[in-house]
């Protein structure tokens, strides 16, 4: 008989975001990490050299961030889902290799918890100061997938989320998240989560030649194999064919570079994350992510609650830019706000998907978190 | 065995290249193992090493230059049945030289053959890090300013358990690189060869010419006693399997009631080493042992036993949004440092904020409310000041009571710890 009296308890661990990531890492059957200590990432790395270990999976810290994300990129064509996580100075030194996840469709999770920049910058303050970075810091501008949290569940879930859209999509794909959100500690209910089913990479079926780089008619992203199987494998980060090896064929590769843009593009609705609160009348939306969604939400709470209500859309995909979804919430407001934690970047895009609307911008990079105040100090110099 | 050479895709390096006597040896030395080509992963980068894998019906990972080694590193570590070859130019081997050095360190189960023909062929003849500075090179005079690399000095030295160097031209090249394959461990075997369309335009170069300069140095062939030991991977494994599962994160059940029915925003200032951190753990501990939304977050500088530590600790009845506390409803006062980076705070307070406040602290000007400890004449030592402060917290029942506070302790401690933390926030003196 149950107990429903237990049942109704709710029992919450308390734990920092980076935490979070480690362990719904693990839940989506992470069995690989390599990283270079940089704060504030490294608690990543703490909790992953003692989770993975035990269950049979490698932790590796590698001599620089270019090997860690190397190592990483050799263990996934091996089979294994791979993960890596820094801070801005090493995601300088991961655009390589980023490179090479996105054209030789290598899936990798990168967390990146930024902080406050340029360059070295501060360590223990936070930003947001990587999110075009992120988007554009590869040789040839092919997209990824950047997903941002704004606390520690975010963290778990999205995180998992990342792990299966790195599998289905073969690709790069970011957890962009913030020292103010890495390394801040909450309560949470990590039993309650609704966990996304895990997916894992998708073998060829039998009786067909495999080719390592052939794409069915129909579908978007090759099989996989993994080196070491029966079968031969090949990877390369040279322009290549379906075999694998390099091509000079215009029209080859013309397919394959549409490809891999459009993989992305076109499913971009399947993935688009966020949290809409929507208000009748309400004739602003917010528009933000990551930890300034928090603030935000106190503003979206507190109009509400004094009958002059705005809305809110809290982005948790960044990219690609999740363009309907953006269209659909704004469409009844008159004015956008964009909040971000750094000098106006993803406003860009705010700005280029909604040209009809009058767009405010608020950034702040000063190792400080945007407050409650300052957004409805925004909000009143309509 | 039968030959692992890719017949539709045959070498296409320059007539005469050495590279292809290596590859040739390559081969005979797969076939001589009797290994199959989905027993072997060829790992290679960037130049005209970095064809190699082209040639062979094998597994194959082709990345960026002088980064081979890190692939092969994630590559063996998940499959290590596999056996790993690693092709790198002098080049690789000079952009690639930390991963080097750790390869050696680790000592993976891996061959690394440097095909080491002292330029850069594929972008024109440039120098690289083993060419000798009278040679005459795209770059200029600036080889003549550098000391090539020992690449074999400097692997003995990095810790490699097999280093070999030989000439392309050596006769029983393929047995030479079968030794190194068969090695249980990092081996290198730097291969030194003619760049006919490059280097040796312009330099000298024969067989006889490098069995020349090779006999300038010691000889080194193989094993490296000195530097034997356990594989990386086997070791790995090894004391993988002594680590205890983590237990999985602590789940707290609220069975206790807090003073308070509002939002708390606490501020605890200190030094670093006063334990300002664990503190507000105990803090957030304590609020959700009484069911609060609780949040942490903490502000330091980058050294240890320096400088200021901060943490801000919200409970709440309610969802916690924004994690900054605009008018904190408690402050703990007890280290200079943390006062003095939050300096601007104290004159925007008025009486409903209660500040803690260690005797030996110099406060600014503040309407808040001040409680002074005097910890000193109670024998606490400065690192015991932060848990001292939560004990008078509870005892005033302002935030938390003593309940959640032992709550808390019993959570984060265990023995002798335990009691005399717990002894601690019981014996604190609060008027």
């Amino acid at each position: 008989m149950i107990d429903w009296m237990e049942v109704f308890v709710v029992a919450l661990t308390f734990m920092e975001g980076n935490e979070a990531i480690a362990w719904g890492a693990i839940e989506a059957g992470c069995r690989f990490y390599a990283g270079y200590p940089i704060t504030p990432a490294t608690t990543i790395f703490n909790a992953m050299v003692k989770l993975l270990p035990p269950l049979g999976g490698y932790c590796i810290q590698g001599e620089d961030e270019i090997a860690s994300i190397g190592m990483c990129l050799g263990a996934s064509m091996a089979g294994l889902k791979v993960m890596t996580a820094t801070s801005g100075p090493g995601l300088s030194l991961y655009s390589e290799h980023i490179s090479f996840a996105i054209g030789s469709e290598i899936p990798i999770v990168i967390v990146i918890v930024q902080r406050l920049g340029p360059s070295t910058g501060s360590a223990t303050r936070g930003a947001d100061g990587d999110i075009q970075f992120m988007r554009w810091g590869n040789s040839g501008g092919q997209p990824v997938i950047v997903l941002a949290p704004s606390d520690v569940r975010d963290c778990f879930v999205l995180t998992m989320h990342a792990f299966n859209l790195a599998e289905q999509f073969r690709c790069p794909v970011f957890v962009a998240s913030n020292k103010e959100v890495g390394m801040t500690k909450e309560g949470l209910d990590i039993d309650a989560i609704q966990r996304p089913e895990v997916r894992t990479r998708t073998a060829p079926p039998s009786g067909q030649p495999f080719l390592p780089f052939r794409v069915d008619p129909g579908q978007s992203v090759p099989y996989f194999l993994p080196i070491g199987h029966e079968i031969l494998v090949r990877q390369t980060s040279s322009t290549h064919g379906p075999d694998g090896y390099i091509t000079t064929d215009p029209e080859q590769i013309a397919r394959n570079q549409e490809r891999l843009g459009s993989k992305l593009l076109s499913a971009v609705d399947q993935f688009s994350f966020h949290e809409a609160y929507l208000e009748e009348g309400a004739d602003t939306l917010i528009i933000t992510y990551g930890v300034t969604a928090r603030a935000a939400k106190d503003i979206y709470l507190s109009h509400k609650k004094v009958g002059s209500p705005v809305s809110l859309l809290i982005l948790k995909t960044l990219w690609p830019v999740p363009e309907a979804l953006i269209k659909e919430k704004a469409e009844k407001v008159r004015r956008v706000v964009v909040l971000e934690m750094n000098k106006g970047q993803y406003v860009r895009e705010i700005t280029r998907v909604l040209p009809q609307k009058k767009i405010d911008f608020f950034g702040q990079m000063n190792g400080q978190l945007i407050t409650p105040q300052q957004i409805e100090e925004v909000l009143s110099n309509a | 065995m039968p030959s692992l050479l890719n017949k539709s895709r045959p070498p296409v390096f320059c007539p005469g290249c050495t590279h292809e006597r290596v590859v040739r040896a390559l081969d005979e030395a797969y076939q001589n193992m009797g290994l199959k080509g989905n027993q072997i992963a060829m790992v290679s980068d960037i130049g005209c090493s970095g064809l190699i894998d082209t040639f062979f019906n094998t597994h194959a990972f082709h990345g960026l230059h002088g980064r081979a080694l890190t692939y092969a590193t994630g590559l063996k570590l998940a499959r290590p049945e596999l056996n790993v070859i690693v092709t790198m130019g002098d080049g690789g081997m000079g952009i690639g030289g930390a991963h080097f050095l750790s390869a050696c360190r680790r000592n993976l189960d891996l061959t690394l053959i440097i095909l080491n023909n002292f330029n850069f062929g594929m972008t024109g003849g440039q120098f690289s890090a083993t060419t000798p500075p009278e040679a005459q090179v795209a770059s200029g005079f600036l080889n003549s300013l550098e000391r090539p690399l020992d690449i074999c000095k400097v692997a003995i030295s990095a810790g490699a358990t097999y280093v070999t160097r030989c000439s392309s031209y050596k006769k029983d090249l393929a047995q030479e690189i079968e030794r190194a394959i068969r090695h249980k461990g990092f081996s290198v075997i730097d291969i030194w060869g003619i760049c006919v369309g490059r280097y040796a335009k312009k330099n000298r170069l024969t067989p006889q010419k490098i069995q020349e300069s090779l006999s300038k140095f010691p000889s080194i062939e193989g094993i490296v006693e000195e530097n034997q030991r356990k594989e990386y991977g086997i070791h790995y494994r090894e004391m993988a399997k002594g680590q205890n599962t983590p237990p999985s994160p602590l789940r707290i059940e609220p069975s206790l009631e807090s003073p308070e029915k509002d939002r708390q925003g606490i501020i605890i200032l200190g030094n670093a080493g006063q334990r300002i951190i664990t503190a507000g753990d105990i803090l957030c501990l304590a609020g959700l042992s009484a069911g609060l939304r609780v949040t942490q977050k903490n502000e330091y500088n980058i050294t240890v036993l320096r400088g200021p530590s901060i943490s801000e600790v919200i409970l709440s009845p309610e969802e916690i949004g924004y994690t900054g506390i605009h008018r904190p409803t408690v402050v703990i006062a007890i280290g200079q440092e943390g006062v003095s980076r939050r300096s601007h705070m104290f004159s925007k307070l008025n009486e409903e904020t209660l500040i803690i406040c260690s005797k030996d602290i110099s406060l600014p000007q503040t309407n808040a409310s001040i409680y002074t400890v005097d910890f000193k004449s109670q024998g606490i030592k400065s690192s015991d000041r932060a848990l001292a402060s939560l004990g008078v917290l509870a005892k005033l029942k302002k935030a938390i009571n003593l309940e959640m506070l032992q709550a808390a302790l019993e959570m984060r401690f265990k023995g002798p710890i335990l009691e005399s933390s717990l002894d601690l926030v019981h014996r604190i003196e609060c008027y």
